[in-house]
């Protein structure tokens, strides 16, 4: 079942679409990289230098962001494109009654969807990222580093992650809604308020919340900073945008406001990929959290559902 | 045959406040063919889909094969064919590809599938078409290929849900004559739902008409024929050379005939009901009274008949259902006209 999904993956037009968007985006950001790279691995400054391939993913000059910030808008877009239909075109064809009527149980079918559009996925960022590294291989001849794979494959599994809870978010509209083209208006909706909107409001209304007068406490200060960031880490893309920039910039030690003493003892060194994985352990967990529960409505909603047409 | 196969038992299911199946009751042999006859929305699908356990019951027990289906859908899956009435297939794969994926989903092993899978798509008559996508195919050739997605898993019992729906007349006796030998010739018990009752009449060998959920009366088209007409078992229409004048002045004459019980006169045709067989009487009564006979014709009794017949008295007796009233309205006013 997951091989004719794939199959069905593969083939269609959407998918071809996404993939030459992705692979411009792709190429486009490592052009823009590989023309700074010199510039950014001769910056003394920069505690990160060494760490040649991550810097390629990473640098840019300001003409286009950078590739795992291209990611954190296009990846719902794929997932939502492997998603959308996956359980109501079936329904409208007439296919989904005799599926329903061979010899398997109903989640497999929902599973089978689901893993075939992981699989899709997860090839894809892989090849991308092996890509990369053969890419920068070849032009820049600089040896990689175990330290960079890891986390190289840690980023491509952090993006995976991401387009799932998207692909599971469409796959439960799909199950929802009998429409094709409802269910995809209303992921991409969400997506479109999680991208744009959902940083204003979240401003707005700490901006409210701030009292009037203009001088706080550090405390005070450090409390509204907290909250507008806990509020903005309900969007899955900041969540992403988190983890990926700690994972592909080793230096990054916090994601919070760090105080001034804390500051004062710390050398301005990479960190060790553990650590690092410690600091993003909390956004993984947060995306997962709500794959899982896109997921598990999926999957209410589907084996709740009267097939009749 | 003997041993039952499909047996229902208490069967109701409601759809919101509707009854959609009311207390069903059912019990089909092995190797026969069943229709499942009545008209749009009397629940024929619901109690198909609870059969293969797609739908659960509000209450009463299915077993198919001696299984429970509500319980236990899987191993009885494995044992049915189902041939939905609205078919589909994936559109942009060719019909071998398709019955392909219907094989490996029934678990048949990978050694045998192609070789079986060709094999079904020649015995249903699709083997020059094997290659073609399904999106290019005819309702037709759907229909054929449904069957060969049902057959190609090797069941032990079929269900056709409105099989012949959107096939030409030819197409259909086709269709039905195929049926008819596969299960003849592989032992399969057929159980199949439709409103065309004279496809029905050709291959069944029991029928149960079913309206509104509720199973009116089931057994062959003979045994349904006498009971519902003992009383009036013979039914003569007599064609007449001209229209008969309104106030006819024999016609107290002829209802005062031996064994005639009832008169319908409509212009040039009489129709007689007729308690025992009266038909050369009436013929020499029309004569001597210098009427002019065209033909006479004696009525034999079809399943068309049958389920009028069932609908009507279905009516009669105080309906909610306005669905159906609204398709039955006509015949009932028809019918009952003095």
């Amino acid at each position: 079942m997951v091989r004719k999904e794939v199959g069905d993956h593969v083939r269609s037009w959407r998918f071809i679409v996404m993939l030459v968007l992705i692979f411009l985006t792709f190429f486009g950001t490592m052009y823009v990289s590989l023309a700074n790279i010199k510039q950014a691995v001769g910056n003394l400054q920069d505690p990160d230098r060494t760490f040649v391939y991550l810097k390629l993913l990473t640098v840019s000059d300001g003409t286009l962001p950078t590739f795992h910030t291209f990611l954190s808008f296009l990846g719902p877009l794929l997932g939502i494109a492997l998603g959308f239909d996956a359980i109501n075109s079936e329904h409208n064809n007439g296919t989904l009654i005799r599926l329903m009527a061979q010899p398997i149980y109903r989640d497999n079918l929902l599973l089978a969807k689901f893993t075939a559009s992981l699989i899709v996925v997860s090839v894809l960022f892989l090849s991308l990222a092996l890509l990369m590294v053969g890419g920068g291989l070849l032009l820049t001849g600089a040896p990689l580093e175990a330290v960079e794979l890891a986390r190289i494959l840690a980023f491509v599994a952090l993006s995976v992650v991401y387009v799932g809870f998207w692909l599971s978010l469409s796959i439960c509209f799909s199950v929802r809604f009998r429409n094709a083209a409802t269910s995809a208006l209303t992921a991409i909706g969400i997506w479109l308020f999680f991208t744009v909107f959902y940083q204003i409001v979240v401003n707005l209304i700490v901006n409210a919340m701030l009292p009037k007068g203009g001088y706080l406490a550090p405390e005070q200060l450090l409390s509204y900073n907290n909250l507008l960031l806990s509020l903005l880490r309900l969007a899955p893309s900041q969540l992403y945008t988190d983890a990926a920039t700690t994972l592909l910039m080793p230096s990054v030690r916090s994601l919070g406001p760090l105080s001034m003493e804390r500051m004062a003892g710390a050398i301005p060194a990479p960190l060790p990929l553990k650590e690092s994985l410690m600091i993003v352990w909390p956004q993984v967990t947060g995306l997962l959290a709500g794959t899982t529960v896109c997921f598990a409505l999926a999957y209410y909603l589907f084996m709740r559902k009267e097939i009749r047409t | 045959m003997g041993e039952t196969i499909i047996e229902l038992e208490g069967l109701t299911k409601y759809y919101g406040s509707v009854k959609a199946v009311d207390n069903l009751s059912l019990d089909i042999k092995k190797g026969e063919i069943f229709g499942l006859l009545g008209p749009n929305g009397a629940g024929k699908t619901t109690t198909i889909l609870m059969m293969l356990g797609l739908s659960e019951p509000a209450s009463g027990t299915v077993r198919v094969c001696g299984v429970n289906a509500t319980n236990n859908p899987i191993a009885v899956k494995r044992k049915v064919g189902y041939m939905p009435d609205s078919l589909g297939f994936y559109d942009n794969m060719t019909a071998l590809e398709n019955l392909l994926y219907i094989a490996r989903l029934n678990e048949i092993p990978e050694a045998d599938i192609a070789r079986k899978a060709e094999e079904t798509l020649t015995a249903v008559g699709l083997a020059g078409e094997m290659h073609k996508k399904t999106g290019a195919y005819s309702r037709g050739m759907k229909q054929r290929l449904g069957l060969a997605d049902v057959l190609v898993r090797e069941p032990e019992v079929i269900i056709l849900d409105e099989p012949t729906l959107g096939i030409d007349p030819s197409g259909i006796r086709e269709f039905l004559a195929l049926i008819r030998q596969l299960s003849r010739e592989q032992g399969l018990t057929v159980l199949l739902s439709s409103h065309h009752l004279h496809q029905v009449q050709q291959v069944c060998d029991r029928v149960g008409i079913f309206v509104q959920g509720r199973l009116l009366v089931e057994g062959t088209i003979g045994t349904l024929a006498r009971n519902l007409f003992d009383e009036e078992s013979f039914e003569v229409t007599v064609q007449l050379g001209r229209p008969l004048p309104e106030p006819w002045e024999h016609e107290p004459v002829l209802r005062q005939q031996h064994g005639v019980k009832q008169v319908k006169i409509a212009g040039d045709t009489v129709e007689l009901s007729c308690e025992e067989q009266v038909t050369p009487d009436i013929v020499r009564f029309f004569v001597s009274h210098g009427l002019d006979i065209l033909g006479v014709q004696q009525k034999e009794f079809g399943l068309d008949e049958i389920y009028q017949r069932y609908f009507e008295n279905n009516l009669i007796s105080a309906d909610t259902d306005e669905k159906s009233i609204n398709i039955l309205k006509r015949p009932l006013f028809k019918r009952s006209k003095p």
